[in-house]
């Protein structure tokens, strides 16, 4: 039996952005985490004592195979079984926008963690808003791969929307982070100018209001 | 439970192995009794590294015994009861690790059991064989890892009552276990459990020749022992499973028999399997077992009524493991000790694997779990490797 090798570099351009996020040796746990590609790296590269969170049996024995601790389970619920900031960081990566009751999930988040991670696709990229415009369809790119009818996103997130969302629920947004990447997300870039137009994801570290 | 489910010899086999023994003189009981002299079957596997720590501690199932990878002989049909699990390169690679397995005390494989020779007496021991905790069973095998010179258990891992023991293991010596696996297990059976057992101990004990216990004699209670275990494998098995695996279908005919026979097939696998049970097991050690696991109630035990604090002694990393369609031990009992193992901060793992083959799937070749164990195990040990 083989055992995986992910290297860092390996690593999707919005998880090594994630990554750089989070300082060594701490406690991470990564809601929705896959097969755990993030939360091996933070294990083998900056020695963080990691868990993960995933609904996919699947998805659960193959992060479990990587020497990982996930537990299967819906990330409301397991997430209630952990004491108050159990975790230095809590992630939450390109799911936002799948969650029924995203504020619900926040408030655990920064309940059992210091900080929070968020990522998600930006929906208002000026490609999705050309889509919209000019061919008058709903927008579907690499970052959002479906159709109407079967896409897995029931929540359209841009990174404005984020920033008065962090007002509304009452939490702090500590850092931000705007990406464009490339087809495959393997690599990409930073945008810090018109980002809620030229990026393709948003990831925001955040905490408890000061 | 059903150790002996057929199935192909996947990659290279464990090898020929020997039924080893080992004797303690005496072994205090939790009820504080003494028993002795105490003999544990078993057998090993691969080799034991100089820290003496590559240890894997399998604990069999209620009715299984300490066979479990490997052919006793070259003429062998069968192979021990996980071979597609233990062996060179697989889920527990013996190249890698040193592999134990022994049969429960109380059992009838070879360790000593209500079967065995009260020396007191000169005869079988009967019913005047001491009642048994999972505990006792435990301590038992803790006596033959001081035997062998066993430092560190990399990991307890086993199924069903089995899983049973590998918590066990972890409460009561948890300096030497480093991550335990339990499969398909509970911390304590449900009234649904209790209830199969208590009908599959009344079979037997309805058996006039049960005759309290003290039957060795004469004639056995084979036909008692041979429901109880019909009983069993219904609850080994799912809806689903048998559906599949049965249907209705007929057995041998075309029609029924309107005299009673086994019509459906489903009838014939039953009956088959009990009579194929009393040849290699003992009625009262299944007694025995069956109440041991019954009494079994960890939180009660080891946490004043609170899994979470029983749990909060132990150190071990671990692996729960449940099945989808098993319906005696469900994924929800899995689920009440995670959560208690995360509340009490340890490092915990957790996945329902899709299976239709209900409480046995563990005895089954798959994929998902021979590769999810191997990674887990890889992980623990490469942890305490020397650098």
């Amino acid at each position: 039996m083989s055992l995986p090798n992910t290297h860092r570099n390996d690593l999707r351009y919005d998880l090594r952005l994630i990554s750089s996020l989070i300082s060594s040796s701490s406690r991470v746990l990564g809601l929705g985490c896959g097969e755990g590609e993030l939360l091996h790296s933070l294990k083998t590269q900056k020695d963080s004592l990691c868990t993960g969170i995933e609904l996919d049996a699947d998805l659960v024995s193959k992060g479990v195979a990587k020497g990982l601790n996930i537990v299967q389970g819906d990330l409301n619920e397991e997430m209630e079984d952990y004491g108050d900031k159990t975790f230095d960081y809590v992630v939450l990566s390109q799911t936002l926008q799948q969650i029924f009751d995203p504020a619900r999930v926040i408030r655990s988040m920064l309940r059992i963690g210091h900080k929070g991670i968020v990522s998600f696709p930006n929906f208002s990229h000026f490609e999705n808003r050309c889509q919209l415009f000019f061919k008058g369809k709903a927008p579907v790119s690499s970052q959002l791969p479906y159709q109407w009818h079967n896409t897995p996103n029931i929540r359209v997130i841009t990174i404005r929307d984020f920033r008065e969302y962090a007002r509304e629920v009452g939490f702090t947004i500590l850092e931000e982070i705007a990406i464009n990447t490339d087809n495959n997300d393997k690599s990409g870039r930073r945008i810090r100018f018109l980002s809620n137009l030229r990026a393709t994801y948003g990831i925001f570290l955040i905490g408890e209001p000061a | 439970m059903s150790e002996y489910i057929e199935h192909d010899v996947q990659g290279v086999s464990a090898g020929i192995v020997e039924k080893q023994y080992f004797e303690a003189e005496e072994l205090v009981l939790d009820n504080g009794q003494a028993l002795g002299p105490v003999i544990i079957a078993y057998e090993t596997h691969g080799r034991l590294n100089a820290d003496r720590d590559n240890v894997i501690w399998i604990c069999h199932a209620l009715t299984g015994d300490s066979h479990v990878a490997g052919y006793y002989s070259e003429e062998d049909e069968k192979p021990g009861w996980w071979d597609f699990m233990v062996g060179p390169g697989k889920g527990i690679d013996t190249d890698r690790y040193f592999v134990v397995c022994s049969n429960v005390l109380g059992s009838c494989q070879g360790s000593t059991g209500p079967g065995s020779i009260n020396p007191e007496t000169g005869n079988p021991y009967g019913l005047n064989f001491p009642v048994l905790t999972l505990g006792d069973m435990v301590k038992a095998q803790k006596a033959l890892l001081d035997h062998l010179g066993i430092r560190k258990i990399t990991a307890v891992v086993g199924g069903s009552v089995g899983g049973m023991q590998v918590l066990e293991w972890c409460l009561r010596y948890p300096e030497f276990v480093r991550a335990a696996i339990p499969i398909a297990a509970t911390t304590r059976h449900s009234a649904l459990a209790i209830a199969f057992n208590e009908v599959a101990r009344q079979a037997i004990m309805a058996d006039p020749n049960w005759n309290h216990g003290d039957y060795y004699f004469g004639n056995k209670p084979d036909l008692g022992l041979a429901v109880a275990r019909m009983i069993g494998h219904i609850t080994y098995l799912s809806d689903e499973s048998m559906r599949l695996k049965f249907g209705r279908r007929l057995q041998d005919k075309f029609d029924f028999s309107y005299n009673f026979e086994a019509d459906f097939q489903v009838e014939s696998y039953l009956r088959y399997q009990g009579k194929k049970f009393v040849e290699r097991f003992d009625a009262n050690s299944f007694l025995y077992i069956t109440k041991a696991a019954d009494y079994y109630d960890l939180g009660q035990e080891h946490g004043r009524g609170s899994v979470v604090d029983a749990f909060a002694k132990t150190r071990a990393r671990y692996l729960v493991i449940s099945f989808t369609s098993d319906w005696l031990y469900p994924t929800y009992q899995s689920r009440e000790m995670v959560k208690a193992m995360k509340k009490s901060g340890l490092e915990v793992s957790f996945c329902e694997i899709e299976a239709s083959w209900g409480h046995d799937a563990f005895l089954l070749p798959s994929t998902t779990l021979s590769n999810m164990i191997n990674g887990f195990l890889y992980n623990v040990s490469s942890q305490y490797a020397p650098q």
